[in-house]
């Protein structure tokens, strides 16, 4: 897939006299780092949405195409925008009964006072064109309202298939320059769809968009498969599965969807997760009762043993220098957490808050590790990785399994409610706000992020 | 279209329950019962009890197939024993049989703890039973961790019930 500011020639006889401004936008959104203040509502939103409005996207020529018509594209578009950026928490779109339309002049000479006169404090325009060469044109275009002035622009040619994919790093472009956080609305999830009462439930690896669109699901439910974990170059998935009634370890190919066992080794192995370079699976193994952790390189071969004690280590995860390893252990008396060398060597305790911690993720932006915390319930918290800082950022029966969005920023979880319910997706932000529920066909549990997508 | 793609997985979803459920519908005339056949009935009676060293023979003979475990803990306790013995006895005096040993959580852990906590209880379990004679490579240990729960509360009396390990014996 190409990325490019559309040609000049794409705007024949338009006026295309902007440039790309520096920055200086009154409008950006409020943001308080990681190391913030949590408010008292952890459901609650950002404490300044930007209003931001996002019409539907003209078309130069209305033509068909495989993904249908361009005009319903350009609205199509601009909804799946609409709904990231509102997703994100930062931003408060402007109601659909307020967006004017916008004709393909006005896509690069925006009417300001028209948009100001609706609350809009920035706007999203673009344009979707069908090229000669069989692929989708999608241009973004990012203004500040108040100011006057365009902020950013980019282009977008895509396969028609994947036109949500242009819309979301449009959104993404949106997002990471209005709040300077990192982008991360064009990259999958992986999870395990759950269905059935709860003594007799179907498990299947399944796959979306960030915004649950093209779910497919990996495996047909008849073995149990627990914990998958995207690769970072997004080739492979590593998981677990009651195949043979066997409990292993499998790497998926996703794009021939053949998979192979990990480790041939006649015991139980769980729990895997990539080294970021992709080339080692830390994962763990149940000798004789014991579970530790092993290191192995993803073409399989023989293990490396981590860590040898006879209390339960597992959950291993990476630092994204891969110079350590964050896990838990319960070698003191109780789940804690733990950091080493990715070696095995220096392995020491990092959590002393009290409680019990499992389910250890080092974030992508290395600052912060996100866990489960166990005691009167289960709640998905944050701490730096030398144990500091604890902040617990959800109150519920059960969250459990957290796992972190490509900009170190947004946290996935699954929620359980008491008695015979099926769990559910649950995005929360790093600073305990905006707590929503990911839409799933069936119930679910263990979501894990792809990297954005090349 | 997002519609048509979530109606068509719930189609798929739906019959593949079906078919894992299906059954055909009794015909009209049955044939006779063999001559010496008793009705299906999980307790044995009279003069053909259950086939020896089958599951239903060691239900009746040992006194439970499943232990149970106090929270976070995979000790044996003294009740406990007392059901291993009898799965022990009976094994021994039925050495042709191999048999799965698993172990369960409750819900009250996180998944990937709970996996090894269950291989913990059924390897206890098996430990004990070698030590009462029952060879090693007669038995395979399995963890379900909190995966596999028979009991469907969110409550202390659930929770017991699923903390198990569970000696199965074939068919």
């Amino acid at each position: 897939m190409a990325f490019r500011i559309p040609p000049l020639s794409a705007f024949r006889g338009l006026a295309l006299g902007f440039c790309l401004a520096a920055l200086g936008s009154a409008a950006v959104a409020q943001d308080e780092g990681a190391s913030g203040p949590i408010e008292g509502d952890v459901v609650g939103g950002i404490s300044n949405p930007t209003s931001i409005a996002v019409p539907d996207m003209p078309t130069p020529r209305s033509v068909g195409t495989p993904a249908g018509g361009t005009e319903d594209l350009g609205r199509q578009v601009a909804r799946v925008i609409e709904e990231d950026l509102r997703n994100s928490g930062f931003f408060n779109p402007v109601a659909r009964q307020f967006l004017r339309d916008v004709d393909m002049p006005q896509v690069t000479a925006p009417e300001y006072p028209a948009w100001n006169q609706v609350g809009a404090q920035n706007l999203v325009q673009g344009y979707v064109q069908a090229g000669s060469n069989g692929r989708l044109t999608v241009g973004c275009y990012l203004y500040d309202v108040f100011s006057q002035a365009p902020l950013e622009r980019a282009g977008y040619e895509v396969d028609y298939a994947d036109w949500r994919r242009a819309a979301h790093r449009c959104a993404d472009m949106v997002y990471a320059r209005l709040t300077g956080e990192g982008a991360y609305f064009d990259s999958r999830i992986v999870y395990v769809a759950e269905s059935g009462p709860k003594d007799n439930r179907v498990r299947r690896i399944a796959v979306m968009d960030t915004d649950g669109a093209n779910h497919r699901f990996l495996t047909n439910g008849q073995s149990i498969v627990l914990t998958p974990r995207y690769a970072p170059d997004g080739r492979t998935i590593v998981y677990m599965s009651y195949l043979n009634d066997e409990p292993r370890v499998y790497i998926y190919d996703v794009n021939s969807g053949r998979q192979r066992l990990l480790v041939d080794a006649p015991y139980m192995t769980f729990a895997p997760r990539y080294s970021p370079d992709s080339r080692y699976v830390v994962f763990s193994m149940a000798v004789n009762g014991n579970s530790d952790i092993y290191r192995v390189s993803v073409s399989g071969g023989r293990p490396e043993r981590l860590t040898n004690t006879p209390g339960i280590d597992t959950s291993g995860s990476y630092s994204p220098d891969g110079r350590r390893i964050v896990f838990e252990s319960d070698r003191s008396g109780g789940q804690q957490l733990y950091v080493m060398n990715a070696d095995g060597s220096n392995q020491r305790r990092i959590s002393f808050g009290g409680g019990r911690y499992a389910t250890p993720e080092w974030s992508p932006r290395g600052n912060l590790v996100a866990f489960t915390r166990l005691g009167g319930g289960f709640r998905i918290g944050v701490m730096r990785p030398d144990g500091s800082g604890e902040r617990i950022l959800t109150n519920s029966w059960q969250d459990e399994g957290p796992s972190w969005a490509p900009n170190g920023r947004v946290i996935h979880f699954f929620r359980t409610p008491r008695g015979n319910s099926l769990p559910s997706l649950w995005s929360v932000d790093v600073t305990g706000r905006m707590v929503r529920r990911l839409p799933t066909p069936v119930g679910a549990s263990d979501p894990s992020w792809s990297p954005l997508l090349e | 279209m997002s519609q048509f793609s979530r109606t068509a997985i719930f189609l798929t979803a739906g019959s593949a329950l079906a078919l894992g459920a299906c059954s055909r519908s009794a015909p009209d005339d049955l044939p006779p019962p063999p001559i010496g056949s008793t009705m299906p009935d999980t307790t044995p009676t009279g003069s053909t009890g259950p086939l020896p060293g089958s599951r239903a023979d060691f239900l009746a003979q040992a006194a439970s197939d499943t232990i149970f475990f106090e929270t976070d803990s995979y000790d044996i306790d003294p009740e406990d024993r007392a059901i291993l013995d009898t799965q022990a006895a009976w094994l021994v005096a039925n050495p042709g049989v191999r048999v799965t040993i698993e172990g369960h959580c409750d819900e009250r852990g996180t998944r990937e703890y709970n996996l090894a906590l269950g291989e913990r209880r059924a390897n206890a379990a098996s430990n004990y039973l070698a030590a009462r004679g029952v060879s090693a490579s007669r038995m395979t240990v399995i963890s379900y961790g909190k995966e596999r729960p028979i009991a469907l509360g969110s409550d202390a009396s659930s929770w017991a019930q699923n903390r198990r390990a569970v000696t199965v014996v074939p068919m």
